[in-house]
């Protein structure tokens, strides 16, 4: 498991050598520090810690600051934990770059999806709706039906909704990386990618990579 | 600053080798096609009746009436390296930037002014 930190900078599309389009997401990842080491006997688990977007020392807290400052790291605007195999293999004040991916990998890549607001049932779910004809009248994008009647006598939890939509942790899986280019920190996955444009995201190693065909 | 990798990176793929098309010109579009493991260039004749689309994304669409009067629609993307060559043969004088109502017309009406470079004012 190896990951890195960026912002989604947009979409668009590349030809591949026989002119296929492929729709493609720019990421600008890293360079990342390594800024703590976590290590079964010492914290329970396998992780590192990974800082990104060197910012201004007076941005962050006093705590966050000395965390960074025992390693003589610059002051760093994100910081997330990675789970890892082996953590022995990094050390504190390591830099991760794009690098570690090469073009043909498939990633997972989370971030906050776009926030929509509250929505009803049709957006938020995918429901039909109810018919447009045939004298109907407020029926159109009403949800339905939401459960039996005497008994149960509620309506179960977790029934679907109207409710806030988006705005929330999402992965994608099985993104292909399509290019690499270490000069300007930028990755180009294969689709989209969640979130935003200058949205936070993370890019992993796919945990289930598919077969390829 | 993000935009400009952002086009930094559809840069390597644009294309300036081939001439710029405009609404209404009628073209001459050479297109290398793969069947099953032979490459052959096809070409395909008619109207251009959109441009849409910037940078990379760029496409046009060309209507040419096939046999029969059956129209044909193929829309290409403009920075394809599939794309041989594009042959302009004339400009049209046309007064939008769409020309869909090409579609509901058939023969006679159809017809686009020619125009000509030299009247070209402003």
């Amino acid at each position: 498991m190896k990951g890195i930190l960026g912002r989604k900078l947009g979409m668009t599309r590349v030809f591949d050598e026989s002119g296929v389009v492929i729709p493609v997401t720019v990421i600008q990842a890293g360079p990342c520090y390594v800024t703590q080491v976590k290590r079964t006997e010492t914290d329970g688990y396998e992780a590192i810690q990974i800082g990104f977007e060197v910012t201004k020392p007076n941005k962050l807290n006093k705590p966050l600051l000395g965390h960074l400052k025992k390693h003589d790291l610059p002051p760093l605007r994100v910081l997330r934990e990675i789970r890892v195999e082996d953590a022995s293999e990094y050390e504190v004040g390591q830099l991760l770059t794009v690098e570690m991916f090469k073009p043909g990998d498939l990633v997972d890549v989370t971030g906050t999806s776009k926030g929509r607001g509250f929505q009803g049932g049709v957006k938020r779910y995918g429901f039909g709706g109810g018919p447009r004809t045939h004298g109907q009248s407020d029926r159109l994008r009403a949800p339905g039906s939401i459960g039996a009647g005497t008994f149960p006598g509620r309506v179960l939890p977790g029934t679907r909704m109207a409710g806030r939509m988006g705005n929330k942790r999402v992965t994608v899986q099985n993104l292909e990386v399509v290019r690499v280019d270490p000069e300007n920190n930028l990755i180009l996955v294969k689709g989209a990618v969640p979130g935003h444009k200058k949205g936070l995201v993370l890019i992993r190693q796919a945990v289930r990579p598919k077969k390829r065909g | 600053m993000s935009d400009v990798l952002l086009r930094a990176v559809e840069q390597s793929s644009l294309r300036d080798d081939l001439p710029e098309v405009q609404v209404g010109d009628i073209v001459r579009v050479y297109f290398r096609i793969v069947e099953g493991n032979r490459e052959r260039v096809q070409p395909f004749q008619g109207t251009v009746i959109r441009v849409s689309g910037g940078g990379v994304n760029r496409s046009m669409t060309v209507r040419r009436i096939a046999s029969h009067g059956i129209g044909v629609e193929r829309t290409f993307p403009l920075h394809s390296p599939r794309l041989e060559k594009i042959e302009i043969l004339r400009h049209s004088k046309v007064r939008r930037a769409k020309l869909y109502y090409l579609r509901e017309r058939r023969g006679k009406k159809a017809r686009l002014k020619q125009r000509y470079e030299t009247k070209k004012s402003s």
